[in-house]
């Protein structure tokens, strides 16, 4: 039965690390990730969980702190935002490439300058080559779902690798809305304890972690941990199919929302793509063909199967919340039209840049940008191809 | 949103202005509706505008936008109004509710000829004379609630008991004060709402 | 699965390489034959040595093998010869020789 509650997406990430009751965790506090480390060590000081919590002195030592209690064989993760995400970037690397199946909970909000502590999703994709999972939320109850789905896939034998798991800053994580939880049993039987095979404090059986490798041998290691996150995909499709016999809740690499008879498609990530569902929502009762392709797993990215979602539609609109500064358009808006040529499917494809640094959209925003994909296509108006929402 | 209600709160920072919208998604939540409660953030300074919201609605909420076209404007401090344009985009067939001893006429000019329902509560002193201090943002919460119509006065009072013996656990001796802030502040309003309705019947 | 590095070397595929290059054992280097580096090589002469100990601890490379409080022959499987040993010895019982010559 499920339990009918209200609750911050800071307050389901938090309500979910209890459940699932982490050995370590060494935190540092940045808005607005600040609440989930604080709730938590609320829950360990009222003996609600026994988690290790580690106060440390930067996210650089957070994230050192947490590789080095996963390789010693403990259940490790941290949470950040914004610049404590861009001090960890060293260690981003080492974690993944030192196969550490830990988990960060992002809480996305921009990166410094003009400094700002509202959304978007610079901090996240700023780390996309860093060869973590990503995983992004529409709401608090994604948020919630995603977290417990964290470590079955990242400590997968096929995967072992670290995960993000991501969600829009105050957006979601200051929101109170209605989330349904799950019992604290059903989710510790979910995830189970961690029990992995090598590791530091493991008497009779040394190991050595992370050793300096000469070219020789880097290379093939760097191609490893890509079939690893490669393997990662099938995983997280698993993952989201057990999942779904727990809480009735599915989930895929993305989502498509009325995209089957689609003209026109937007493709996004996190809390907005509920606000385009809504207007796909008012501008199908004008019997207008649109619909939404919600991207819920960023890394692995899924170039192959987003062709294959968009090759019947007539345009779709790639909505980044990060400016990328290549003077070509956003992340999103770089790799989706990378997929679609690799995969020779030739749509109209536009790129918008919304949401900035905590700048709202609206449904009107996304009518406009399902409107102008119609003019393009049906007037042969032409738009321009790397544009910015709600620029004054 | 189609079903449903949207209302604005207009503080400054410190006043409760988030505290009451977060409780009123609360309160909401237990007569089963589905429901947001939202702030909208800058740099955290006491005596700072700021922004809070709320959608109540019987259908699930995916909207993640601020509100532009609220039901409902509920102001917490009335030197706002000088500085605020509260009224933007408040629906005619709507209500603004606000903090102030002066009478509605008196308001008036300061609400840019807005020309739906305007409701005033001396929330100040409804507070320092139940809880001995100045805190507002409960009897404006029963105020929001009494105009929007959430629900029955009853079951509203109900659920607040219930949540104010959780959140002051601890210091059970403010309970009844600010049952009594909620009750008065309620009346105030729901007084108004009938010569309202009196009037234009 | 701990992998037997011993049978990873430079021309191994990527699918025969430890997840993380992870090493799956202890005291590894000892496999790892350093002195064949050597380009000089330290002779010890045993007569004048007065087993104070000093050479022992300042030896990179641990290759002065230390039982019962006296040091033993060199171990020339890891010894690269940088001559640290030399320097340090009060005595003269450690001598540098030109080559790679297992103190012959």
């Amino acid at each position: 039965m499920a339990i009918k509650e209200r609750m911050s997406g800071n307050e389901a990430v938090a309500y979910a690390i209890r459940q699932v009751n982490p050995d370590v965790m060494p935190a540092f506090p940045i808005t607005p990730s600040t609440e989930i480390p604080q709730m938590v060590s609320t829950y360990i000081a009222n003996g609600e969980m026994d988690t290790e919590f580690i106060p440390v002195e930067s996210e650089h030592s957070s994230m050192s702190a947490a590789i080095g209690a996963e390789a010693a064989g403990a259940r490790s993760l941290t949470a950040t935002s914004s610049a404590g995400l861009a001090l960890m970037w060293e260690e981003l690397l080492l974690a993944a490439s030192n196969r550490m199946p830990l988990a960060l909970t992002l809480v996305n909000r921009t990166l410094s300058g003009p400094i700002n502590i509202n959304c978007d999703h610079s901090d996240g994709m700023g780390a996309r080559d860093t060869g973590w999972i990503q995983i992004y939320a529409e709401n608090n109850q994604e948020a919630y779902d995603n977290f417990i789905q964290a470590y079955p896939i990242a400590e997968d034998a096929r995967v072992h690798l670290p995960i993000m798991v991501c969600q829009d800053g105050f957006i979601t994580s200051h929101a109170v809305e209605n989330i349904e939880l799950l019992e604290d049993e059903l989710v510790k039987d979910f995830v189970g304890e961690y029990e992995p095979e090598e590791y530091l404090l493991n008497p009779g059986k040394p190991i050595a972690v992370g050793p300096y490798s000469i070219s020789n041998y880097a290379m093939e290691a760097k191609k490893n941990q890509e079939i690893a996150l490669e393997n990662s995909k099938e995983v997280i499709l698993e993952v989201a199919e057990k999942f779904k016999k727990l809480s009735g809740r599915g989930f895929g690499l993305f989502e498509e929302y009325r995209t089957e008879d689609a003209d026109y498609i937007m493709l996004l990530m996190g809390s907005a793509a509920g606000t385009a569902k809504q207007a796909v929502d008012e501008m199908r009762e004008q019997g207008k063909k649109v619909g939404v392709l919600k991207l819920r797993v960023f890394r692995p990215f899924p170039a192959k199967e987003i062709a294959e979602a968009l090759k019947n539609c007539k345009a779709v609109a790639i909505l980044d919340r990060c400016e990328s500064y290549n003077g070509n358009g956003g992340p999103l808006g770089s790799e989706v039209t990378a997929g679609l040529f690799r995969y020779k499917v030739m749509i109209e494809a536009v790129n918008y840049i919304y949401g900035l640094a905590g700048r709202d959209f609206t449904v009107s925003d996304a009518v406009h940008v399902f409107e102008e994909l119609a003019d393009a296509v049906e007037n042969g108006k032409e738009v321009e191809q790397f544009q910015y929402i709600r620029l004054r | 949103m189609k079903n449903g209600i949207e209302i604005r709160w207009h503080g400054r920072g410190g006043q409760g202005a988030k505290t009451a919208a977060l409780l009123l998604a609360d309160v909401a939540f237990k007569t089963g509706q589905n429901v947001q409660g939202f702030p909208e953030y800058g740099p955290e300074r006491m005596g700072a505008p700021i922004t809070a919201y709320n959608r109540i609605s019987s259908d699930k909420i995916r909207v993640h936008s601020n509100i532009y076209h609220p039901d409902y404007v509920v102001v917490v401090d009335e030197t706002l109004l000088a500085s605020v344009d509260v009224t933007a985009g408040l629906k005619k067939t709507g209500a603004i509710i606000i903090n102030t001893p002066k009478s509605k006429e008196e308001v008036m000019d300061e609400l840019g000829g807005y020309e739906g329902r305007v409701y005033t509560v001396d929330a100040r002193k409804i507070s320092v004379e139940t809880l001995g201090k100045n805190f507002p943002n409960s009897p404006m919460l029963a105020a929001a609630v009494a105009v929007s119509d959430i629900m029955p006065r009853d079951k509203f009072i109900h659920e607040m008991r219930a949540s104010y013996e959780h959140k002051f656990a601890k210091k059970p001796e403010v309970i009844d004060g600010n049952m009594k802030a909620l009750e008065r502040a309620y009346d105030v309003v729901e007084e108004a709402i009938e010569e309202y309705n009196q009037m234009s019947a | 699965m701990r992998t037997d590095i011993t049978k990873i070397n430079e021309k191994s595929s990527h699918t025969e390489l430890t997840e993380g290059l992870m090493v799956f054992a202890g005291g590894t280097s000892k496999l790892f034959q350093t002195g064949e580096w050597r380009t000089n090589t330290p002779v010890f002469h045993e007569d004048l040595c007065k087993q104070c100990l000093l050479c022992a601890p300042v030896c990179p490379d641990g290759s002065i093998p230390v039982k019962d409080s006296k040091r033993g022959a060199f171990d020339y499987d890891h010894c690269k010869g940088c001559g640290i040993c030399e320097r340090v010895c009060p005595f003269g019982a450690i001598e540098m020789k030109e080559g790679n010559t297992n103190g012959n």
